[in-house]
């Protein structure tokens, strides 16, 4: 890619009962994984609506990466199984966008799963890797040249803001 | 003192919003009393240098349908909106992208090796692409470029008013013209319809399910549909419920699905990922292999929940490598 200290950026979508968890107890339990995701914590998977993952990957995430908990565990009975069928049909949609498989993942992680946590989130960085940046962001802004006096489209839900990089990715 | 004037205009569209001035039938008169048209190449013989020929500012609105495809359109847009007090995005096309916006499931590059390259009712000595510039009679001939992507008319330039529809109904046309002239406009920006779902303006609302489940997806032509039952409790994906209300129902009347066409409502930003969202939660299934099952129902679901706004969504067009690889070569 033209960045040679190019580093996938994920956003995660993680649930508070299960996923989130997980996490933290990777975080007590001192697992390292790759330092490339920034999670957000819902109350549950179900919460994720589909313009979070778009505008994650319209607003500069290279991969969306959501985790609930196993079907049956569902703090709310059946938000996770909710999230599984709108995520079925975007996984559609996305391909017809264009947008590769691997950059859109759903995960069941249970609460007691730290370990879980680090090995999805190292593999998923491995695999978008060789994909290489999505840089939407960059690419609104190329095609936005075609037209004089091209209106700034807002991607996100809201007005974008710059991120600020944290030194390490 | 002189009456407000008025210009029409069309870009990528297909003329459906022109009919739909000309719908308003003999109520047209009232508006002619109203304002002046100055510019409406449909069906008036004004030309480009009439406008050139105003000062900034002289139009009072300039209502344009159609989406903005080519350098042509795009020059015409900013003309116009140089021109005109009030510019207002007529239609779906100028509103979200419309249907002309579907294109944007594809490169530049692969609609026009299609067209002219490839499409199999080419003839062997048909397959050669206009140029943007070439000679005949001694004359230098000019072709407008085509954009690489389709874009709603705000993508291009700053639009103080929508009135959505495909085409806006002669009602709403005459309640938008009505709002513009009256002394106390709305403000700028606003889509001149109701900001509720079509559901809540449509006749079958009563027999809408609370606890919506879909068994499967089936399309209009595949059943016998019961013409007083919610079209979603029958299996038929209807977008209704993502979808801003103000047609009166009109396709529901028909016994057929809303197919979005008023675009969201103000508080949905991607229309097509709402209806995703609201429609697909409901399967019945519990497990993978069921719930695939389901949406096969659903064959081209970009097709279906953008038919209308894919320009407007929040990825707007095909974002593939390759697309964005044929950018780089620009």
């Amino acid at each position: 890619m033209h960045d040679a200290n190019w580093e996938p950026r994920i956003v995660a979508f993680f649930c508070n009962w299960c996923t989130y968890t997980a996490a933290d107890l990777a975080g007590v339990s001192r697992l390292k994984y790759a330092p490339n995701v920034r999670i957000v914590r819902l109350m549950c998977s179900g919460r994720v609506d589909p313009q979070f993952i778009l505008a994650a990957l319209a607003g500069g995430a290279d991969g969306v990466l959501i985790g609930g908990c196993h079907i049956g565990d569902c703090h709310y009975v059946e938000g996770n199984l909710k999230t599984l069928r709108r995520f079925q049909m975007l996984k559609r949609m996305l391909a017809e966008f264009g947008i590769e498989d691997q950059r859109v993942r759903l995960e069941w992680i249970s609460a007691s799963e730290g370990d879980k946590v680090r090995s999805v989130i190292n593999e998923m960085v491995e695999q978008l890797r060789p994909l290489g940046a999505l840089a939407l962001r960059e690419q609104f802004k190329e095609w936005g040249r075609e037209v004089a006096d091209g209106q700034p489209v807002s991607v996100a839900l809201g007005e974008a803001k710059q991120e600020t990089e944290v030194a390490h990715v | 003192m002189s009456k407000p004037k008025i210009a029409f205009y069309w870009c990528a569209a297909c003329g459906g919003c022109e009919e739909a001035v000309v719908d308003l039938a003999e109520d047209i008169l009232g508006v002619l009393d109203a304002v002046d048209i100055v510019f409406w190449p449909v069906a008036m013989d004004f030309k480009k240098s009439d406008i050139t020929a105003l000062p900034d500012g002289a139009l009072f609105a300039t209502l344009l349908n159609g989406a903005i495809r080519s350098s042509e359109q795009e020059e015409m847009a900013q003309l116009l909106r140089r021109k005109s007090q009030h510019l207002i995005a007529y239609g779906a096309c100028a509103c979200h992208g419309g249907v002309p916006g579907l294109a944007n499931q594809f490169s530049r590059e692969q609609l026009l090796r299609f067209v002219y390259e490839e499409a199999p009712t080419l003839g062997e000595d048909g397959r050669s692409r206009p140029q943007l510039e070439s000679e005949a009679n001694g004359h230098e001939l000019e072709l407008p470029r085509l954009h690489q992507a389709v874009r709603a008319l705000d993508q291009v330039v700053p639009v103080d008013y929508y009135v959505p529809g495909c085409p806006p109904t002669p009602k709403l046309t005459q309640e938008a013209l009505a709002m513009l002239l009256s002394s106390n406009p709305p403000p700028r920006g606003s889509v001149l319809a109701p900001d509720t779902a079509l559901c809540d303006e449509c006749p079958r609302k009563s027999s809408k399910p609370s606890d919506l489940s879909f068994a499967g997806f089936r399309r209009p032509h595949e059943i016998l549909l019961d013409p007083e039952k919610c079209l979603l409790a029958q299996g038929v994906v209807c977008c209704g419920p993502g979808t801003r209300g103000g047609c009166g129902a009109l396709c529901v009347g028909g016994n057929m699905p809303c197919s979005g066409c008023f675009g969201p409502t103000s508080r949905v930003r991607d229309q097509g990922a709402k209806l995703l969202s609201s429609l697909c939660a409901n399967i019945a299934a519990k497990d993978e292999a069921g719930i695939n099952l389901a949406l096969d129902g659903i064959p081209d679901p970009l097709g279906t929940f953008y038919r209308y706004a894919l320009p407007h969504s929040i990825l707007q067009r095909n974002v593939s490598q390759a697309a964005r690889a044929e950018t780089l070569s620009l």
